[in-house]
C-alpha cells in the first residue's frame, strides 16, 4: 500500500485544541451495529461509533472502505440502504427523519465532490437553507439586509471571494472554491454535527490552511465533526480528538492523532485490500 | 400603473358548475342541449353550417363586411384539415357537436358562496396568495361594491380615452369603429393561414381591440383582466392591436389563477400590427385547466398569434410563460418587414403530467438590418412533452439581418420528453444566423445537495425551476413575473416524488 507523502511544517498542537475531549455529555451519535448495502453490495458490515459533543473524529480508511457510504447515511441518501442497525442523534432515531428534517435539525455533510446547481445564485441557495432551518425552529426568517450582513461576516472566515456569491451553487467554481463554499455554508447553517468528507481533497496547502482555519473557527462545545480523510495531512491542521481506521466494513482500529501518522508511515496493514488504493 | 391587486380581478368569469373534464360528456351534454328546437338567443345547439355562421353575425349585429369575411372563411374551411406535423396527440375533435355561440353567462348563475366552489381550486388560489375578495370574483361570486371591477375599469378607461387609446372588446370595436376592424381584420393573420386560424376567423366569438394613436406611449399596461362584459369569451378569441407610428403599448394577457373553462376546444387568434417606430410587447400567462394527474380532460389550446413589423425601426415582442393546457400548439410569430425593425420571442412553457406542448415562433426577415432574438425554456416533468418548434426566414433583400436562437429544455424524471426542432431558411448571404440549444436534467444528486442544505425538494424544484427561467421572467411585467414564478412551483407540485 502506497501512501502519498506530502511534505509539511508542522505547526504547533495548542493546548486549548485538547479542551474538547473530556466530558462525560449523552453522545451527540450513536452508531450501533450498522449494515448498508449499496445495489445489494454489503459495504458497512457492523459498525459501531459514538461521538459526543465537542469532540472531532477523523475517519480514514483506504479508497471504497465506504467512508463516503457512512457520510451519506448519516445525511439520509436514499441509494444507500440500511439493512441492519440502529443511529441515535441527540437521543432522536435518525434513520426514520427525512434528509431535510435531519439538516434542519443540525445534521451536515460537506460533500466529497460538490456538484453544481446551473442557474441557481448561490446567495439565493443559501438564504433558502438559513431560512429553511429557521422556520423549522420557530424563528423569523431573515430578510435580504439581515442575510447579506451575516454572510458578509461568515464569508471572512473561508476568505472566499464575494464575487462567488453572487454566480450559480459551485458553476465554474474551482475545486477549492467549492470546498471552501461547502465550509462557508457549515458556517452559515451552524450544525450540531458536520461531515466533512474528504474536504482536505485536491487542495493545495494554503488552500488546506484556509479551509482547516475555517474548520477549526467552527470547534465548539456544542458541536461535533466528523472528518473523513484519505491522509493524515489535514490532521496537523485541524487536530482530531479520536482517529478511527475504517476497513472491512467496520472501524477496526481506533487511536488518537499518533494513529494517523502510524498509518502514514506503515500503511493500513491490510494486505487483502493493498490493490485497492 | 394599476395596484397589482386589482389587475388580477378577473374578467373571466369561471363557471364553477361541475366541470366536465372528459370531452365525450361534455360533447354529449351539448348534444342533448341541441334538441331544444326552438332558437334561443343566449345559446347555439352544436353544430356549424352556414347558418350558424349567419346566426352568430346576427345575433352580434355585425355589419355585412364581417358576415361576409366569416363566411369566406367558414367556405374555406371546409376544404381543410386539422394540420398534422406537430408532436401533439388527441383524440379527434368533432366539430359538429360544439356549440359555437354562448351569450356570456350571467353571475346570478354562478356559485353562490366560497363553501360551493371545488376546494382544490380554492387552495391553488391561497398558494398564489390571492385575497378572499378576489378569490370569489375569480370563482364567478358575485360581489359587492366594495370589489367592482366595472368602476375600476370605467376609471381607466376614462384616462385612456384622454390619450386617444381604445381599448374594448372586439365586439364594441366592431359596432364603434368598424372601419378600423374593416382596414386591419386579416392582414397578419389571413383567413386562409391554417386550419385553427380559418376556423376562428369563422366563428370567433369575442376578443380585445387595441389601437394605440401616432405618438402616443399607451400610459398603462392593458390587461385583460379588465376588460368589461368579455366573459366566456375563451373558446375562439380575437384579438387586434394596432399601434400608429412611433407609439408603445404593452399587453397582459390571461392570468395566473387557474381558469377552468367548459369548453375544451380553444382557437384563438391574435394579430398584432406594428407602424414605423412604434413597439408592442405582449405577455401572456395561459393557465388553463391542464387535465387532472392522469391526463384526463384539459383544455386543447391551438392559438395562432403573429404580429408584423409594417414600418422601418418597429419592434414586437412576445413573452409568454405557458402552464396551462392539456395540448398546447402555438407559434407567436413576427414578420420583420419595415427596414432595422425587430422581432423577441421569450417562452416559458411548462409540461406536467400527461400535458403536450408544440410551441415556438416564427422570425420572417423581410427588410434590411433586421433583428429577431428567440429564447426558449421548455420544462418538462411526469410525462410531460415539450417540444420548441422555431422558423427563421431571412428574404433574399434582408440585408444583414440577425436572428440569436436559444432553446434550453429541462427535464424531470425519466417519462417526460423534450424535442428541438429549429429550422432556418436563409435566401441572403449577409444574414447571421445562430443557434444554441441544451437540454439538462434536475438531478437525484442536486435535489440531495438542496435537501441537505434543509430545503425540501418541492422547494429545491422550484429554486431550479425558477433560476432556469430567469431570463424570461426578466421580460415580464414585475406583478407578472412574480406571479409567474409562483404558478411554475403550483405547477410542479407533485413532480417530485
Ligand atoms: N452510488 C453507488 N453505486 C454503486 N456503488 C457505489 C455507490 N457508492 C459507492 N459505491 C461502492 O461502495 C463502495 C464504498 O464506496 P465509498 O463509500 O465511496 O468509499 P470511500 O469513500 O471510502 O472511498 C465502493 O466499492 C463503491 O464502488
Ligand atoms: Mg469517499
Amino acid at each position: 500500500m502506497k501512501i502519498k507523502k506530502t511534505p509539511f511544517k508542522l505547526r504547533p498542537i495548542v493546548n486549548s485544541e485538547r479542551r474538547h475531549v473530556n466530558n462525560n455529555r449523552k453522545p451527540m451519535l450513536e452508531i450501533q451495529n450498522l449494515h448498508v448495502n449499496v445495489e445489494d453490495k454489503k459495504i458497512l458490515d457492523g459498525l459501531n461509533l459514538t461521538i459526543k459533543p465537542g469532540e472531532v473524529h477523523a475517519i480514514m480508511g483506504p479508497n471504497g472502505s465506504g467512508k463516503s457510504t457512512l457520510a451519506n447515511v448519516l445525511a439520509g441518501r436514499e441509494t444507500y440502504q440500511v439493512t441492519h442497525g440502529k443511529i441515535q442523534f441527540g437521543g432522536q432515531d435518525l434513520l426514520e427523519m427525512s434528509t431535510e428534517l435531519r439538516s434542519r435539525e443540525g445534521v451536515f455533510l460537506a460533500f466529497q465532490n460538490p456538484i453544481e446547481i446551473p442557474g441557481v445564485n448561490n446567495m439565493v441557495f443559501l438564504k433558502a437553507a438559513l431560512n429553511a432551518k429557521r422556520s423549522h425552529q420557530g424563528l423569523e426568517e431573515l430578510d435580504a439586509a439581515d442575510f447579506l450582513k451575516l454572510i458578509r461576516q461568515k464569508i471572512k472566515t473561508v476568505k472566499m471571494d464575494e464575487g462567488l456569491l453572487h454566480r450559480s451553487v459551485n458553476e465554474g467554481f474551482s475545486g477549492g472554491e467549492k470546498k471552501r463554499n461547502e465550509i462557508l455554508q457549515m458556517a452559515i447553517l451552524e450544525p450540531k454535527l458536520a461531515i466533512l468528507d474528504e474536504t482536505d481533497s485536491g487542495l493545495d496547502v494554503d488552500a488546506l490552511q484556509i479551509v482547516s482555519e475555517g474548520i477549526n473557527s467552527l470547534r465548539s462545545p456544542d458541536r461535533s465533526i466528523i472528518l473523513v480523510t484519505h491522509y493524515q495531512r489535514i490532521l496537523n491542521y485541524v487536530v482530531p480528538d479520536y482517529v478511527h481506521i475504517l476497513a472491512k466494513g467496520k472501524i477496526i482500529r481506533s487511536g488518537d492523532k499518533a494513529l494517523a501518522l502510524e498509518i502514514e508511515e506503515k500503511g493500513y496493514g491490510l494486505n487483502d485490500l493493498s490493490q485497492s488504493a | 400603473m394599476p395596484e397589482a391587486s386589482l389587475l388580477k380581478i378577473g374578467f373571466k368569469i369561471i363557471n364553477m358548475e361541475t366541470i366536465e373534464t372528459d370531452l365525450d360528456s361534455v360533447l354529449k351534454q351539448e348534444y342533448q342541449h341541441g334538441f331544444v328546437t326552438d332558437v334561443d338567443e343566449s345559446f347555439l345547439p352544436p353544430g356549424l353550417t352556414e347558418q350558424t355562421i349567419r346566426q352568430i353575425s346576427a345575433i352580434k349585429k355585425e355589419p355585412e363586411f364581417l358576415l361576409e369575411w366569416r363566411l369566406k372563411a367558414f367556405e374555406r374551411w371546409l376544404t381543410l384539415r386539422e394540420p398534422e406535423w406537430s408532436t401533439i396527440h388527441h383524440p379527434p375533435i368533432n366539430y359538429q357537436e360544439i356549440s359555437y355561440y354562448a351569450a356570456p353567462k350571467s353571475l346570478e348563475d354562478g356559485p353562490k358562496s366560497l363553501d360551493e366552489v371545488d376546494p382544490k381550486l380554492l387552495e391553488t388560489y391561497e398558494k398564489l396568495g390571492i385575497p378572499i375578495e378576489e378569490q370569489k370574483a375569480l370563482s364567478g361570486i358575485a360581489v359587492d361594491a366594495v370589489f367592482d371591477s366595472v368602476s375600476v375599469a370605467t376609471t381607466f378607461k376614462a384616462e385612456l380615452e384622454k390619450v386617444g387609446v381604445i381599448f374594448c372588446s372586439f365586439s364594441e370595436a366592431v359596432q364603434n369603429h368598424p372601419d378600423l376592424v374593416q382596414k386591419y381584420l386579416g392582414t397578419v393573420v389571413p383567413q386562409t393561414d391554417n386550419f385553427f386560424a380559418t376556423l376562428n376567423s369563422a366563428v370567433f366569438s369575442d376578443g380585445a381591440f387595441v389601437y394605440i394613436p401616432k405618438g402616443v406611449r399607451c400610459p398603462m399596461e392593458l390587461s385583460s383582466y379588465f376588460r368589461i362584459n368579455a366573459t366566456n369569451t375563451g373558446q375562439f378569441e380575437r384579438t387586434l392591436i394596432i399601434a400608429e407610428e412611433g407609439s408603445y403599448v404593452s399587453y397582459l394577457e390571461g392570468c395566473t389563477a387557474p381558469q377552468r373553462d367548459e369548453n375544451q376546444l380553444h382557437a384563438a387568434v391574435v394579430e398584432l400590427v406594428a407602424m414605423e417606430g412604434a413597439e408592442i410587447r405582449y405577455s401572456t400567462i395561459q393557465n388553463w385547466y391542464p387535465g387532472d394527474e392522469n391526463g384526463k380532460g384539459g383544455i386543447y389550446n391551438f392559438v395562432t398569434k403573429r404580429g408584423i413589423c409594417k414600418g422601418d425601426n418597429a419592434k414586437i415582442s412576445w413573452t409568454q410563460v405557458e402552464t396551462g393546457s392539456a395540448v398546447t400548439w402555438k407559434y407567436p410569430s413576427v414578420i420583420l418587414k419595415g427596414d432595422n425593425s425587430s422581432g423577441e420571442f421569450y417562452s416559458v412553457a411548462l409540461t406536467n403530467n400527461y400535458q403536450q406542448a408544440d410551441t415556438g415562433t416564427k422570425m420572417t426577415h423581410i427588410g434590411k438590418n433586421t433583428h429577431s432574438t428567440i429564447i426558449s425554456k421548455g420544462i418538462s416533468a411526469g410525462h410531460g412533452q415539450n417540444a420548441y418548434r422555431g422558423l427563421v426566414k431571412i428574404a433574399k433583400n434582408a440585408d444583414n439581418s440577425r436572428n440569436f436562437s436559444q432553446c434550453d429544455s429541462l427535464l424531470m424524471g425519466n417519462k417526460s420528453g423534450a424535442h428541438t426542432f429549429p429550422y432556418i431558411e436563409v435566401k441572403n448571404p449577409t444574414a447571421q444566423v445562430e443557434h444554441e440549444a441544451t437540454t439538462s436534467k434536475i438531478g437525484e444528486d442536486q435535489l440531495f445537495l438542496c435537501q441537505q442544505r434543509g430545503i425540501s425538494a418541492e422547494d429545491a424544484v422550484s429554486l431550479i425551476v425558477n433560476g432556469f427561467c430567469k431570463e424570461i421572467f426578466k421580460k415580464l411585467p414585475m406583478e407578472f413575473a412574480v406571479e409567474a414564478r409562483k404558478l411554475l412551483s403550483i405547477s410542479l407540485e407533485g413532480s417530485v416524488g
